[in-house]
């Protein structure tokens, strides 16, 4: 805590932007080092547990029982991945994982960027009252409709299947209120107003107008989507009640769940191999997700 | 318009959206009511009918199968006295604390050093913001292995350094620590970066004059930088408190190879078994879908008075 300096971001920046090239450091370079060691030691702690993950996967479980603990790199790794792939199916599910969180993100963009351009940019009968509608829904716990929903989509014969995770994901009010404030500041009513004298129709608006101008705020919803999406694990643990055709998170799950048997080789390489898609997603998107996340808060 | 401003100004601050009304019926908005119909038939199907069958449901028996049938007040009359509901009321609030209080300082001490660190200031975000991406199912398998009493890396810590070790997954103690530092793990980056850009917030000029006063660092912390981050902290434990609250997939996974029963009991002397996890364990286990109704109920009312509580906890300290 006992951390004297301080930024001053330069007064007419905005407040996300990095400091000011001037930005004044106090305290002496001794100091500077301590924070830099500090952080170092931090990004240590959040990184340690994926490395030795990987450590785990090139290791057998006998060699992963013995002390001391293993801290390099082993030889089993092929081994690992065999058993791995004999013991579920690791392609299937991981298809599943990505034709859900792929069609939710598309589907999500959509609905939530046009509903959320009809908020933000124009006028009609009951908008606050829809508006005010969708803000309360945020609020609700999911496990309050859990059981209903089963019911549900038991009755429309979507059990079992990827309908059941994808159709009820399709949009969502989070996204419609993120790209709501979006817009409210990106599209200027200039614009809209050429647009419609020159005959565009709402959907050309949408298409050519609105959307080119949000894309920032539809990369970071997306890329949060889709991340949701890909780590999601209670639903798909209820809806999908064939043990063969289920998401990579619950297959996952499954191969943790023999009582005393676990091979923790086999389990460290499914639960490595199951992080790189989604690391890969992130560090497309990670500039913009870590510089638009805190606005929510700061707002 | 009539006067083209010379340079590109900023969009001025739109309070109501503007645009075009043209003062015709209702149905001539069908363009705009068909643009966001996709949410509510969604959130109609989905949400409002599922929420309201639960209210109904949770005043019958039903196991998902049969006919329902009525049962009135007696399954709530029965919540108020299920011990075991009340424990996992209680395993959820330690949880809770024992993840959320660490979490909280780290990521506020994290947060000012962000602010004061100049470069790398992105690599450290991005590194700290990683075990946030990862999937719980993933983190609570690895940490499975990180507090195994056999070969865990916690015990060989404890080992080195010549203290007993601890099966921290067979006992009541151990499986709350152990959540708890999953989920203190996995949140403090992202509450860090929200914290920073809380702090990015406040001017510098007030910092100047806090040091002109002759303020040191530790007083500058408290008179300042607390007080004005009130917000960014209010924010941060009420969305920690609605997803602590919720907390299922890390005890799941984590207690999933230790369980004695089923996939649902939180471990040995169901010691990790939270508020949901018992919803799942009575619902679907057990096949009780209208006690289950009921539990999810009483987590709703827990999860709103916790929230309550916290959001009059953390203004009140600022009044004075």
């Amino acid at each position: 805590m006992a951390v004297t300096t301080q930024t001053e971001p330069a007064p007419t920046e905005p407040p996300r932007t990095e400091p000011a090239k001037g930005t004044r450091i106090r305290g002496n370079r001794r100091r500077g080092v301590a924070l830099h060691v500090s952080l170092l030691f931090g990004v240590l702690l959040s990184a340690f547990p994926f490395y030795w993950a990987v450590i785990m996967s090139t290791h057998t479980s006998t060699e992963i029982f013995s002390y001391p603990p293993k801290l390099l790199p082993g030889s089993h790794f092929g081994d690992n991945l065999n058993k791995l792939f004999d013991s579920i199916d690791f392609f299937g599910s991981m298809f599943n994982s990505l034709l859900v969180a792929v069609s939710v993100t598309f589907l999500v963009l959509f609905f939530d960027s046009l509903a959320a351009f009809v908020f933000a940019k124009f006028s009609f009968p009951g908008r606050r009252v829809l508006f005010a509608m969708m803000m309360a829904i945020f609020m609700v716990p999911a496990q309050l409709a859990a059981i209903p929903q089963f019911v549900i989509m038991a009755k429309l014969g979507w059990i079992g299947s990827m309908t059941s995770l994808i159709v009820p994901a399709a949009a969502n009010a989070f996204g419609i209120f993120w790209m709501r404030q979006y817009m409210k500041s990106a599209i200027h009513d200039e614009l809209l107003d050429a647009s419609k004298i020159d005959g565009a129709s709402f959907l050309r608006q949408y298409w050519h107008v609105a959307l080119p101008v949000v894309r920032p705020g539809l990369a970071f919803l997306g890329i949060f989507t889709f991340m949701g999406q890909w780590n999601d694990y209670a639903w798909p643990l209820i809806a999908l009640t064939d043990p063969g055709n289920v998401t990579l998170q619950v297959a996952l799950s499954q191969l943790n769940g023999v009582h005393g048997t676990t091979d923790y080789g086999m389990v460290m390489t499914g639960a490595v191999l199951a992080l790189i898609p989604l690391l890969i997603v992130f560090a497309i998107g990670a500039k913009q997700i870590i510089a638009d996340l805190g606005k929510g808060a700061i707002r | 318009m009539a006067t083209a401003p010379l340079v590109e100004r900023p969009p001025a601050p739109v309070a109501e959206p503007p645009a075009y009304r043209p003062k015709k019926g209702v149905l001539s908005y069908w363009r705009l009511y068909a643009a966001i119909s996709p949410f509510y038939l969604l959130f109609l199907a989905f949400g409002l009918i599922p929420v309201g069958f639960s209210l109904y449901l949770s005043f019958h028996r039903w196991d998902g199968l049969g006919s329902m049938e009525y049962a009135g007040l007696s399954q709530y009359r029965y919540l108020l006295t299920d011990t075991d509901f009340w424990s996992s009321i209680g395993n959820t609030l330690i949880i809770w604390a024992l993840a959320t209080f660490p979490m909280i300082f780290l990521a506020m001490i994290t947060a000012v050093m962000l602010n004061s660190a100049v470069r790398f200031k992105n690599v450290y975000r991005f590194a700290y913001f990683l075990p946030n991406v990862t999937s719980v199912v993933a983190v609570a398998i690895i940490f499975g292995s990180v507090f195994s009493t056999n070969f865990g890396l916690v015990n060989a810590l404890l080992q080195a350094v010549g203290l007993d070790q601890i099966a921290w997954l067979n006992t009541p103690w151990g499986i709350k620590v152990a959540i708890a530092t999953l989920m203190t793990w996995q949140w403090t980056g992202y509450n860090a970066i929200i914290f920073l850009a809380g702090l990015q917030t406040i001017p510098g000029e007030l910092y100047e004059a806090a040091r002109m006063d002759g303020a040191g660092p530790v007083q500058t912390f408290f008179r300042i930088t607390l007080p004005l981050m009130r917000p960014v902290l209010l924010f941060v434990l009420v969305i920690s408190t609605v997803t602590g609250l919720q907390s299922f997939s890390e005890p799941q996974v984590l207690l999933q190879s230790t369980a004695n029963e089923s996939t649902f009991s939180g471990g040995p002397d169901h010691a990790g078994r939270t508020m949901v996890l018992y919803f799942f364990q009575q619902t679907f286990d057990n096949n009780d879908f209208g006690y289950g109704a009921a539990v999810a109920w009483g987590i709703f009312l827990v999860v709103v008075i916790f929230s309550i509580i916290n959001w009059r906890l953390v203004q009140r300290r600022g009044e004075d």
